[in-house]
């Protein structure tokens, strides 16, 4: 049910689009008013949810520190991994946002009769998950030569290696293949781990399905079914100048990807995905060990109840005495 | 363990999971895997709000009668003040990167022991009543709600985590499951749900100044054996000093270290390295716990036991605090008594009044780790140590959670072994320093009626043990934490036998070479030494 449930739901999408363009002609709503909406949605609720976060003050210094602290000039302190200035803090936050720090760190845990457990090195979830975060941004990033009259120097050279196999006709791009191979295998892992898959929910599945029809569309379009590729920059132009047209003939396959992107973006600041604004938060990456050095201030902290020394030797005075303890009031 | 399961037969697990939905598998709460609840009168020592004696095992757990409302009104009132909170229950993605990572899953097989599902227990809750997915989606948002048996689940898989954040090191969020089980235990505190060996504690430290309960009188009692056990050891008298105004430092340690087995040995070290430095210390009776059980409560509950070791100095006039060797103490002391009961500006950055090391990284809290103290010391040359002492022990070291993960105190105390054992092999790299395995009965978890889960989560340590027992003869556990030598000896002893358990100054006290002494026949637990066996 929850891995059907969703696969259903892009399904739906896809035919509604269809539907939508195909059928009812409903060219301008599908390729002018949703998207619109869902870019607008995007953005405020992006925002949105960090302003929300960011509400919730930091109220304690809580990193988790994952390697040698800053004591002697003799012992060697992990600067990185256990940072205690802004500029490590820096270095951490780009390991992990760029590179997956922790998750390189991934171990497999088995036991074996003995017992005897082993905690060996684990690296597919990194490899998949940084593959498709990776090829995702090259891909986003390539698009931009549908928002930009003339397409700049930059973007013809991530364009050249990214097909620098020089295969096929068109170019094929190597990001498309790394993208439907590593959602096809984050697809497949929560599917074939029985605990991953145990503590899976529709909202994990959805997405991936999502992700893999917008790939799928899109390469159909470049490399089979080919749409009208200047009615497509014509038209994207007009969203981005804000001054929309519907050109004539583009296909409907266009309009199905458009769609699923569109429905992407709204759903994206309701969901997990927010992920990618939550990491710059997580306390415990984004903040410097070095509490000892430095008061860090809560501004919640307020006065609290405490049993004061007065109150302790009054409730103890003759036993302290007794026991040759200097008392305060005799 | 008297009664339970055997090491094979709690070997034996099972790690695939149910046929049913996790949300569709009811929860037993079963015998040895529990700690009993908290009594009325614990409570209201420290004025808790719903303050009755009551039975997990029991179907009425006696609630108020509005307990959803305290509940859902409380983590609205945490989502508001911590941001981590608030960040944790919205951004995980269910990669399941930490699942294994947690010692009670390796240990008991139970999926709602892995991290993820344990912090989904309480997120289904947050998605149902917070967030507008599940509001209007429900289940089939993952949203679920909060019903007697999914309060009593969150109840007892929050009891089954020790707060160690091995979990959070391996999240690609950084997201800490221990702070989703403080929150947790927060809400469970709103309902009067705390345990007894949590809330005894508690109740104890805030009167008494420790956790054991321990009076004026009883605490010097306890110190004046230890000196005794000391002058048999070594014909020297040392004498140090309580509740002294204008000593130079104050010392604070967990108040296990002065009652029980092996501890004591431990703080025998402290008073045999502190005299024979001559250092201008004093104890202190009031603020004689250096752990903070308040922590496993709620927030206030551990700040209010905290702010004695502020006042104390403040009130003896001291210049800086050492403390010593515990864990979930130092978290504490490091990410959190400044901003609680700080600015300490009544005290002087620590500066080692032996070596006249100024150490700048504690320059805000002034309190330094004794292991930091002694690491410096010996760096500077000025102890005398005979580590062949220590020969007969074959020794590899536990890293405290805390101090590893809440700290980054790694090579401190292994410079002070290499130099007081000739002896030492690390156990395997997945299992220390960062990476190292909770003992699996921190954060209060170590009671007796639930030393079934208590065994299963020690399994990991254990077995990285067994390993280095087996590859180089290790028969020594050190460690810098009270909690560990009481529980680690627990665990020892059900899943590698004949592993003695020490804290870091046994081993220094053992070594140390003190002016005027006799010629040591034993070690600080009057075994012989090696070499004077025959004696
Ligand atoms: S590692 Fe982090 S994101 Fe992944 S399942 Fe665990 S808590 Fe969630
Ligand atoms: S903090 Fe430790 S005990 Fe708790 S869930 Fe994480 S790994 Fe398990």
């Amino acid at each position: 049910m929850k891995i059907l449930l969703p696969f259903v739901a892009v399904i739906a999408l896809v035919f509604l689009a269809y539907a939508g363009v195909g059928v009812a002609k409903l060219h301008f709503l599908f390729g002018v008013v949703l998207p619109y909406a869902a870019i607008a949605v995007f953005i405020f609720g992006f925002i949105y949810r960090m302003f929300i976060w960011g509400k919730s003050p930091v109220p304690f210094s809580i990193p988790t520190t994952a390697g040698q602290q800053k004591s002697f000039p003799w012992i060697k302190q992990n600067k990185l991994d256990n940072p205690s200035s802004t500029l490590g803090v820096i270095g951490r936050m780009a390991l992990e946002v760029l590179l997956f720090r922790s998750l390189f760190r991934n171990t497999k845990t088995e036991l074996r009769d003995g017992p005897v457990l082993s905690y060996g090195s684990e690296k597919f979830l990194w490899a998949a998950g940084l593959a498709f975060h990776w090829s995702f941004l090259i891909i986003f990033v390539r698009h931009f030569r549908f928002f930009m009259q003339d397409v700049p120097v930059v973007l013809q050279m991530i364009e050249g290696a990214d097909s620098f196999f020089q295969v096929g006709a068109p170019l094929l791009y190597l990001t498309d293949v790394v993208l439907v191979a590593a959602v096809t295998f984050l697809v497949f892992r929560r599917l074939a781990m029985p605990l991953i898959k145990y503590i899976s929910l529709p909202a994990d599945y959805f997405p991936l399905f999502l992700i893999l029809g917008i790939a799928i569309t899109g390469i159909l379009m470049r490399y089979v079914t080919k749409v009208h590729i200047v009615g497509v920059k014509e038209l994207v132009m007009g969203l981005v100048s804000f001054s929309p047209v519907i050109p004539d003939g583009i296909g409907v396959i266009f309009y199905i990807h458009l769609f699923l992107v569109s429905t992407l973006l709204l759903y994206f600041p309701m969901s997990k995905l927010m992920h990618f604004g939550g990491v710059f938060l997580s306390p415990t990456r984004n903040m410097p060990a070095n509490s000892r050095e430095v008061r860090h201030v809560n501004p919640w902290n307020y006065p609290v109840h405490v049993h004061t020394y007065e109150e302790y030797e009054n409730d103890f005075r003759d036993k302290m005495k007794k026991a040759g303890l200097p008392v305060e009031k005799e | 363990m008297a009664k339970g399961p055997t090491p094979a037969e709690l070997a034996n697990i099972d790690y695939t999971p149910p046929q049913t939905e996790w949300m569709d598998t009811p929860t037993v709460i079963k015998t040895g895997t529990f700690c009993w609840g908290a009594k009325a009168k614990n409570l209201n020592i420290v004025e808790f709000p719903n303050a009755r004696d009551w039975n997990p095992s029991e179907e009425d757990w006696k609630l108020p009668e509005n307990w959803q409302e305290i509940f859902l009104k409380g983590m609205k009132d945490l989502l508001g003040k911590y941001r981590s909170f608030k960040v944790f229950m919205d951004i995980c993605v269910r990669c399941g990167a930490c699942a294994d990572k947690c010692h009670f899953f390796i240990g008991s097989g139970d999926p709602k022991n892995m991290p993820v599902l344990r912090a989904e227990l309480l997120r289904s809750v947050y998605r149902n009543d917070f967030t507008m997915a599940g509001k209007i989606l429900g289940k089939l948002a993952g949203g679920r709600k909060l019903t007697l048996p999914v309060l009593k689940e969150i109840w007892y898989y929050l009891y089954q985590c020790t707060e160690c954040r091995r979990c959070s090191l391996f999240c690609p969020y950084g997201i800490d499951t221990a702070e989703i089980t403080m929150m947790g235990r927060e809400l469970m505190n709103l309902l009067g749900l705390n345990t007894d060996w949590i809330s005894g504690p508690v109740a104890n430290c805030y009167m008494k100044g420790n956790h054991l309960g321990l009076e004026p009188h009883a605490i010097m009692n306890s110190i004046e054996g230890m000196i005794d056990d000391i002058e048999t050891i070594t014909g020297i008298r040392i004498n140090p000093s309580f509740n002294r105004k204008g000593a130079e430092i104050l010392f604070v340690t967990p108040s296990g270290d002065l009652f029980a087995d092996p501890g004591t040995y431990t703080a025998m070290g402290y008073m045999m390295l502190f005299h024979e430095l001559g250092l201008d210390y004093t104890w202190s009776t009031y603020a004689s716990e250096g752990g903070n059980f308040g922590f496993f409560t709620s927030n206030e509950m551990a700040k209010r036991l905290n702010s004695k070791i502020y006042a104390e100095a403040k009130r003896l006039g001291v210049k800086y605090i050492i403390g010593g060797e515990c864990g979930h103490m130092w978290r504490v002391l490091t990410q959190y008594m400044d901003t609680w009961n700080g600015p300490a500006d009544f005290l002087e950055v620590p500066v080692s009044p032996i070596t006249g090391t100024r150490f700048e990284n504690a320059k805000s809290t002034k309190m330094i780790h004794v292991t930091e103290f002694t690491a410096d010391l010996i760096k500077n040359n000025k102890l005398k140590l005979d580590p062949s002492r220590n020969n007969g022990l074959n020794v590899t070291y536990h890293d405290s959670c805390n101090t590893a993960r809440g700290m980054g105190l790694l090579d401190e105390p292994r410079y002070i072994i290499k130099n007081v054992c000739n002896t030492f092999h690390e156990m395997p790299e997945n299992t220390i320093r960062e990476q190292t395995f909770c003992c699996g009965s921190g954060t209060g978890l170590n009671a007796s009626e639930n030393m079934e889960l208590r065994m299963r989560g020690g399994l990991p340590r254990a077995n990285a043990v067994k390993f280095v027992k087996e590859q180089y003869g290790v028969n020594t556990l050190a460690n810098i934490c009270a909690i560990d030598r009481a529980t680690l000896s627990a665990s020892m002893e059900y899943w590698v036998p004949g592993t003695r358990v020490t804290g870091v100054h046994e081993l220094v006290a053992n070594a140390l070479i003190m002016k005027g002494e006799k010629e040591r026949e034993t070690d600080l637990r009057g075994d012989p030494l090696p070499g004077k066996e025959g004696n």
